[in-house]
């Protein structure tokens, strides 16, 4: 720590609603120099809404900032000024230039008017150095690794003379190498007097590499403690609160007679995927876990027909499928429900009945038209059953909360009549009580025969919704994990490689 | 996170009326301008005039709406009327029987018109030619076509039952003008009421989406580019039709500016995903009166390109506004 006990960055009754739904209920706490500073959360806590009040990108409706003693008013600009810079979880780098010009985007070093690029390119050299990273100045961003750009995020936040960085999620897409030469970098930093704030989900590399934790729960302040004095399990424990105790439903046991709905042998598919295999049953909720980039999407979208397989076989109840189109997928009875749920889920401009019915568009027409008073009652009908708070069956769906237009993206997909339901990503960025609500669906749905896929970053969702996991790394499935062995432990251990695959 | 937007519920369905209304609230407080303020404006002869004035270009609009909505552009519209319009007459000079030749004419010049639009339609999906370009490049070749064939001037024809059917009025009303609001009707409704018009509005809003839903999208595409080319070649009939003759200098020449203006005029956006049949056929009967209003008032012809432009910017600005 350094010899300046007043802290770098102060918050006070920080307040942020959107529509009417509070993100951020008073927060208040302190950053200090030098110091790595962890702040966890749910999903959905206002960790994301925070950062944005700090770096300016969204103003506060309440509450105040001081940074190095001073008040400070963020915007963008202001922020950057500061020496105030987030990595964000998208980076920002622009995939055409080179390193050396991505690190110096909009404020290049001029000679006489001119780009000056040596002294750029030797100013990096420097930067890439202090890193110790094998990079060179003049290399394509596209052309590099995700952790590698996000080694050139740090480089352009050191070259701006940074004092506070914030990294949101930094350790999801690294492998266990990666994030060791991560944390070396942070604590160099650290040692230089700059302060961070490391937002992640991954407790244990909380603890090993923050001072202090700072744990948000549904958009309040719940305590800053030392790093070295709480455990993962009090953190997962304060993060979660006790009502989400109950927000999983109890678990169907799996009858032993439930038969086979889908067969996967030997899926391969490009680059993404190499010899998949697993069962799915009639009624079953089996969880697909893994890191980001470890091809749980992809396995979905070549199930799905988005992506063609290259090798192995798809059965659906015996019979084998070549879905190489959505539409094939659709008639052979899978649902897909996208991660993305803005760009691939619903169509913002349609109204939720539009949406609903825009997989099962056929059913509603007669004689080429469609009967739009056929098409508004499903839409009723799916609006009551799910609960969506929607005013107009008309209005853009873009009106609606996240967690109802994934309600609206769930009845759309459920509308195709399908018997196997891949949902990716189910809950990610809403609110607790549609969250609530969408377990009990999927519960529903599967005690009525849906067998149910369900890809998820967040391991609570897994351990409280699966009786049985598939984890995935690298682009294989690196085990299962079932009864007493499906824990958070387990499934990290087999998702990042500690332990090999075993099946 | 993805946190809701700041927009409040229940605006959204008023909002949407205000908008869709917006086009036929001018083109209403135009037509009452114009008519209080001009005697020879008011008389049904003129108002028939304007609507045979603006149904070739009008009908040529219909299919641009589509194209649009369903997030592409089709700049080769204006050549390929020229290009079927000329087949249509070369091919009519070959048959003596005058009722024969006419209706071949009329097959020539829809089956050039589609030929033109799966052209496009194959570059823009399986080519993967962004539209802007391939109607570029298409927009020349079309052009260049039609110059070679009619080696760079007018075919006329000799056949007087070709300017009769072109000419006539049933129930006094042009022959151009019936076409137009026929097509009208029949495009609205393949908007409004059929799978294939909800897609192309999924389509141009959000491919992406569009496709996870399980639909074609490039072969919706597709379809709105072979409706363009057969506005188009319904276009040229009618065109070629009432002059007996067609110039492959000047027939369609910039027809694709006045179909975008009327569709941009009528609301439809020009990235896709909204847009509707009926604002476009307001659009266009904006930019006919006006033209005819300034005639009338012995504006400089030289001029009404400068008004039609200032029309579609503010017409652009109003929606951009609108969307922010």
């Amino acid at each position: 720590m350094n010899a300046d006990s007043s802290p770098l960055l102060e918050i006070s009754g920080l307040t942020k609603s959107y529509s009417g739904v509070t993100v951020l209920d008073g927060v208040s706490f302190e950053v200090g120099r030098g110091e790595i500073l962890g702040l966890i959360g749910e999903n959905g806590a206002g960790k994301s809404t925070l950062i944005k009040c700090i770096n300016g990108v969204t103003a506060p409706d309440r509450g105040t900032l001081r940074f190095d003693g001073r008040p400070y008013a963020p915007s963008i600009r202001n922020a950057l000024k500061k020496g105030l810079v987030t990595i964000p979880q998208e980076f920002n780098l622009a995939d055409t230039l080179t390193v050396r010009e991505n690190i110096f985007l909009g404020r290049e070093l001029k000679r006489h008017g001119f780009l000056d690029s040596a002294a750029m390119r030797e100013e990096t050299r420097r930067l890439l150095e202090e890193l110790r990273c094998d990079l060179t100045p003049d290399q394509k961003v596209s052309e590099l690794s995700i952790a590698r750009k996000q080694l050139v995020e740090i480089a352009r936040a050191l070259s701006r003379d940074c004092r506070l960085l914030i990294m949101d999620e930094p350790t999801t897409v690294l492998n266990p190498p990666e994030v060791r030469n991560l944390f070396r970098i942070m604590r160099a930093m650290r040692d230089r007097g700059i302060s961070l704030i490391y937002v992640s989900h991954k407790l244990e590399e909380v603890r090993e590499i923050c001072d202090a934790v700072v744990i948000l729960r549904d958009g309040k302040f719940i305590e800053r403690t030392p790093a070295s004095e709480i455990s993962v399990r009090e953190m997962a424990e304060r993060m979660v609160g006790r009502e989400l105790k109950g927000i999983f439903p109890p678990k169907n046991p799996l009858g032993p007679n439930a038969p086979e709905v889908l067969k996967v042998e030997g899926l391969s598919q490009a680059q993404t995927l190499h010899d998949i295999s697993f069962t799915l049953r009639r009624g079953e909720i089996l969880g697909l876990a893994g890191l980001g980039g470890s091809g749980r999407t992809e396995l979905a979208e070549t199930l799905y027909g988005i992506r063609r397989k290259t090798a192995g076989s798809i059965r659906i109840a015996g019979e084998e499928v070549n879905p190489d189109s959505p539409g094939k997928a659709v008639r052979a009875g899978i649902a897909y429900l996208s991660e993305d749920r803005q760009k691939a889920g619903t169509i913002q401009s349609f109204g939720l009945a539009e949406n609903i019915s825009l997989i099962s568009l056929r059913k509603y027409c007669s004689r080429g038209f469609i009967r739009t008073a056929a098409e508004t009652e499903a839409a009723e009908r799916y609006r009551e059953r799910f609960r969506i708070k929607a005013n107009s069956l008309r209005a853009p769906v873009r009106e609606l909360s996240g967690g109802n237009q994934q309600k609206g993206a769930l009845a759309k997909s459920l509308d195709g009549a399908p018997r196997i339901f891949i949902f990716d990503e189910p809950t990610r960025g809403i609110d607790i009580n549609s969250r609530g609500e969408i377990y009990h669906f999927i519960h529903q749905l599967a005690a009525d025969g849906m067998a149910c896929l369900v890809i998820s970053s967040d391991l609570e969702e897994i351990l409280g919704l699966c009786s049985r996991t598939a984890v995935m790394r690298e682009g294989t499935i690196a085990g299962f994990l079932e009864g007493d062995r499906l824990t958070e432990k387990e499934i990290m251990y087999l998702a990042t490689g500690v332990k090999g695959a075993e099946k | 996170m993805n946190e809701p937007k700041l927009t409040p519920p229940q605006t959204g369905i008023w909002k949407k009326y205000l908008n869709d209304a917006r086009p036929f609230l001018a083109l209403a407080l135009l037509l009452a301008v114009c008519m209080l303020s001009n005697e020879s404006f008011r008389s049904v002869q003129n108002l028939l005039n304007i609507t045979r004035q603006v149904a070739c270009t009008g009908i040529a609009a219909l299919g641009m709406t589509l194209v649009i909505i369903a997030g592409g552009i089709d700049l080769s519209v204006g050549s390929l009327l020229a290009l079927s319009g000329v087949s249509a007459l070369m091919v009519m000079g070959r048959i003596a029987d005058p009722r024969l030749a006419v209706a071949a004419a009329m097959l020539v010049s829809l089956g050039a018109g589609i030929a033109g639009g799966v052209l496009n339609g194959l570059l823009v999906t399986a080519g993967k030619v962004p539209p802007f370009i391939a109607t570029l490049g298409t927009l020349s070749i079309f052009r260049s076509l039609a110059l070679y064939l009619a080696n760079a001037g007018t075919l006329s024809s000799s056949n007087e039952f070709f300017r009769e059917t072109g000419s006539c009025t049933p129930l006094g009303i042009p022959l151009a003008t019936i076409c137009f609001l026929v097509l009208a009707a029949g495009f609205a409704v393949l908007l409004n009421r059929t799978a294939f018009g909800r897609h192309v509005c999924a389509v141009g809003a959000n491919p992406r989406a569009a496709r996870y839903a399980a639909i074609g999208v490039g072969k919706v595409q597709f379809m709105t580019y072979v409706l363009a080319g057969l506005s188009a070649g319904i276009a040229a009939f009618l065109f070629s039709s009432r002059l007996n003759a067609i110039s492959s200098t000047d027939a369609g020449l910039s027809y694709e500016l006045d179909a975008i203006a009327g569709a941009v005029i009528g609301g439809t956006a020009m990235n896709g995903g909204r847009g509707s049949i009926a604002g476009t056929v307001a659009g266009v009967f904006i930019l006919g009166i006006i033209s005819n209003a300034l005639d009338m008032w012995g504006t400089s012809a030289n001029l009404q390109g400068l008004v039609k432009g200032l029309i579609i910017i503010v017409a652009v600005l109003i929606q951009r506004q609108n969307n922010d």
